[in-house]
């Protein structure tokens, strides 16, 4: 039993942290959120000469077979910057799906771009009048066109990088079951409508109509397209628990320091006991927190039950820790924090949006207690 | 990182389990799992078979009877011995006055207590609380005046767990009253056979009577039952109430008591004493508490993994005490909730302990005692009040 980073690990946490501190403060965050993309394409490219976007992906495809414990670290760095390039979309959730269902041609034809930042990618599965999550309940139809092919037709919402993705994967209905499509982002009938999501982070709405595709196209087997996105979303929820961790310990730090150095009634207000205690309320919950995002960051190697067990709780517990310390950080700072020029309001709705996305903690709360608790079996 | 045991430490857990499935005694463990109050004969029982085997005092040093143990077997010996339903042994003996002792006694003091104190051949009790001083322990006002060998003592300490058993308190009296409040204060052992002591119970709301208030009248403690200098009991009592980093959170309890309440929830839903709406909420319930649970074992373990490994400072051990005694409320809580009105009329007795039936016997009648019960856990080793104001000074540096 063992908590500490290896040699490598260390590196790498050094490098990413280093970056953010050096190359990501808030400034540069406001400035990249302004960009057209609403994230930096110079960051983008500095992230994959660090070698990040290779990190997720297996050796024998080019990449570096980073586990879990490494996109941790890289998460947790990415939430102290509240970076704002689309990681979790590209290497991820589109990445993750290429990865686990893709064969041998698709995933060599994109994951080298992807590793040198040239190919941005997207998953599109979310709906405007879908369930808040869901594997299976999809709307966008896929129907296999005669002579081969398929041809998909709906609207997804909230695609996380949407509109600078060159490329989606898209769940739809096939007669088989749900299915994972290749889209590309020029392909006729595909219409993308850029977003701006509250927590800063560049969405699209998109409208497939008619979208024609070969077959070459249809990302692992069609009807398997559910399972792929279950472990898509594990891995999706297990780093944006790691990401949460970043911001809250960054937006603790924070609110520590305003606390020493805001004065009102002639002392700092970290002098009232009361504010005392809820600080340290926020630390506990954070310590907690950031034990459940370890949790899932090591349970995505173990074996299907226990690993689904272990991510719905870590995503429960670290969803009800964010949505604390994001009010508490808020609610500590006065009317500054509810600015939009001081950064911890920004890390609060971050924080919300990874509570909402993937299932947040009431979700999982509720599969777990579903399937007879954390602890079934144990 | 890595979540597993090392096969040294699974072949350890193995040698604890089979020890205790040996040696435990039926009676106790039944006591146990009913939440019965255990008797000053079950402690002694049990600490006395521990002793045999070496292991009363495990985290004493090794010349003084303890086991050089790494902190990952520390944390599984207390976890497996919470899974077996082993009573701990007498805090006041295992980790209040013996670790003082082996630090800060005399070698006339080490010869002539740390023994009998492993094996409970004297009980002692703590004597530390006075009404007017509580958490603001250092305002003791409890007066030792000392008179050629003797020191004189007048005053009374107040919440004196088992003082009605015990032969000895470990005491802190006031030497001085000129200085800080922190200063003057003494470290004394007292025979409380002693001419001079009166004992008063105070019933509390579990229905047990362990609290007392303990007056002294002129009672007069030979020199030689100081600890290390007069005048600097402060510093031996803020070493005794220090955090004992591993195992204060009691997660092997917790996860004991989870397993009860798994069983309950199981045989109550066979049973048809729970409607589906009622299941539901339960099972949530449930689940939120084996997430806090997982939570805070890891948080544990982080901070015995820094200890293992050299680890400096961690602020995860600072939240240990804090969150494992709101979990083992919550867990109590839940028990006595399930109760119900079936769970109104007190235990009687010792008899509600013959086991047999599918739930652990008993659970009915103790569940709003031991829930009443729990509530001391925040209030006394420094209340989770105090601990905050520790963590904001020490660790938020507010
Ligand atoms: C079951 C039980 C067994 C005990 N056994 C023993 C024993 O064997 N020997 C012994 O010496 N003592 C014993 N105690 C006493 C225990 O140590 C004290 O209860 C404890 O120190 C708190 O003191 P108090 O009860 O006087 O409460 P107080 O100190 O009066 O506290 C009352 C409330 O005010 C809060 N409070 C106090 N100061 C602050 C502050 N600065 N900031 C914020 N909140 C504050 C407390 O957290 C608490 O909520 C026992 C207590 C219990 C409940």
């Amino acid at each position: 039993m063992d908590f500490n980073l290896n040699d490598e690990q260390r590196l790498l946490s050094d490098t990413i942290n280093r970056f953010v501190t050096d190359r990501y403060d808030f400034e540069h965050r406001l400035a990249a959120m302004a960009q057209p993309d609403g994230f930096s394409r110079s960051t983008w490219e500095e992230l994959a000469e660090l070698g990040l976007l290779a990190l997720p992906f297996a050796e024998e495809d080019g990449g570096f077979g980073g586990g879990g414990l490494e996109t941790m670290i890289v998460m947790e760095a990415c939430g102290k910057g509240l970076l704002l390039e689309p990681f979790l979309a590209t290497a991820i959730l589109a990445g993750g799906a290429l990865r686990l269902a893709g064969s041998d041609p698709q995933k060599s034809q994109r994951i080298e771009e992807i590793i040198s930042g040239a190919h941005i990618m997207a998953l599109a599965h979310h709906e405007p009048d879908g369930p808040r999550h869901t594997l299976t309940r999809l709307t966008t139809q896929a129907l296999p066109v005669e002579g081969g092919g398929w041809r998909i037709d709906g609207r997804k919402t909230a695609v996380i990088a949407g509109a600078a993705a060159d490329e989606l994967v898209v769940s739809a209905l096939a007669p088989q079951g749900p299915s994972l499509f290749l889209v590309d982002a020029a392909n006729p009938g595909v219409t993308v409508v850029r977003r701006h999501g509250y927590d800063g982070v560049a969405l699209a709405d998109i409208a497939f109509d008619d979208v024609r595709l070969d077959e070459a196209h249809c990302l692992g087997v069609a009807g398997e397209g559910a399972q792929t996105l279950r472990t898509v979303f594990e891995h999706a929820n297990a780093a944006v628990c790691a990401e949460a961790v970043g911001i809250m310990s960054d937006i603790l730090d924070t609110t520590i320091e305003f606390l020493r150095t805001r004065t009102q009634f002639g002392v700092p207000i970290g002098s009232f006991q009361a504010l005392q205690h809820r600080a340290v309320d926020m630390l506990m919950e954070l310590e907690m927190a950031r034990s459940m995002a370890m949790l899932a960051a090591m349970s995505l190697e173990l074996d299907a039950e226990p690993r689904a067990r272990n991510i719905a709780a870590a995503k429960a517990r670290v969803g009800s820790a964010a949505r604390m310390l994001g009010q508490q950080a808020v609610q500590l700072h006065g009317a500054i924090g509810l600015t939009m020029e001081y950064k911890v309001g920004h890390g609060f709705k971050r924080l919300t949006a990874i509570d909402a996305l993937f299932g947040d903690a009431d979700h999982h709360l509720d599969a777990l207690a579903q399937a007879g608790g954390l602890l079934a079996n144990a | 990182m890595d979540l597993n045991f090392t096969e040294d430490d699974l072949r350890f857990r193995d040698e604890v389990r089979g020890f205790l499935q040996d040696t435990l005694p039926d009676h106790l463990r039944q006591k146990m799992i009913a939440r019965a109050h255990l008797g000053k004969a079950d402690i002694v029982e049990w600490q006395r078979i521990l002793n045999a085997r070496g292991w009363a005092v495990p985290h004493w040093p090794v010349d003084y009877g303890g086991q050089s143990w790494t902190p990952t077997q520390r944390y599984i010996f207390q976890e497996e011995m919470a899974l077996a339903h082993a009573p701990e042994g007498s805090p006041f003996n295992v980790n209040m006055i013996g670790p003082i002792l082996c630090r800060f006694g005399t070698e006339d003091q080490k010869a002539r207590f740390l023994a009998a104190t492993a094996n409970i051949d004297i009980w002692w009790c703590q004597g530390f609380s006075e009404p007017g001083a509580g958490s603001d322990l250092a305002g003791l006002k409890c007066s030792a005046v000392r008179e050629g060998d003797v020191y004189v003592i007048n005053g009374q300490k107040i919440w004196t767990t088992q003082a009605q058993h015990a032969d000895w308190m470990f005491a802190l009296v006031r030497t001085d009253a000129t200085g800080r409040k922190q200063q003057g204060i003494t470290f004394l052992l007292l025979d409380m056979t002693t001419p001079g002591i009166t004992i008063r119970p105070i019933p509390s709301i579990d229905g047990v009577s362990d609290l007392n208030e303990v007056f002294f009248d002129d009672v007069r403690v030979p020199v030689e039952n100081c600890i290390g200098e007069e005048g600097k009991g402060w510093d031996y009592a803020k070493h005794l109430l220090g955090n004992e980093r591993s195992g204060i959170a009691r997660i092997g309890l917790s996860k004991e008591r989870l397993k009860q309440l798994r069983h309950l929830e199981r045989t109550m839903a066979a049973d048809g004493r729970l409607d589906s709406g009622e299941q539901a909420r339960l099972a949530r319930r449930l689940a939120e508490v084996e997430v806090e649970l997982r939570a805070l074992e890891l948080t544990q373990l982080r901070v015995v993994s820094a200890d293992a490994h050299g680890g400096g400072a961690n602020s995860a051990a600072s939240i240990l005490k804090v969150r494992g005694t709101e979990l083992q409320q919550r867990m109590t809580e839940l028990v006595a909730e399930l109760a119900g009105p079936a769970g109104l009329a007190l235990p009687v007795h010792d008899d509600a302990i013959e086991g047999g039936h599918e739930e652990p016997a008993g659970w009915l009648a103790n569940a709003a005692p031991y829930y009443f019960t729990m509530r001391k856990v925040s209030i006394f080793g420094g209340s989770n009040e105090i601990q905050k104001n520790i963590i904001a000074k020490t660790i938020l540096r507010l």
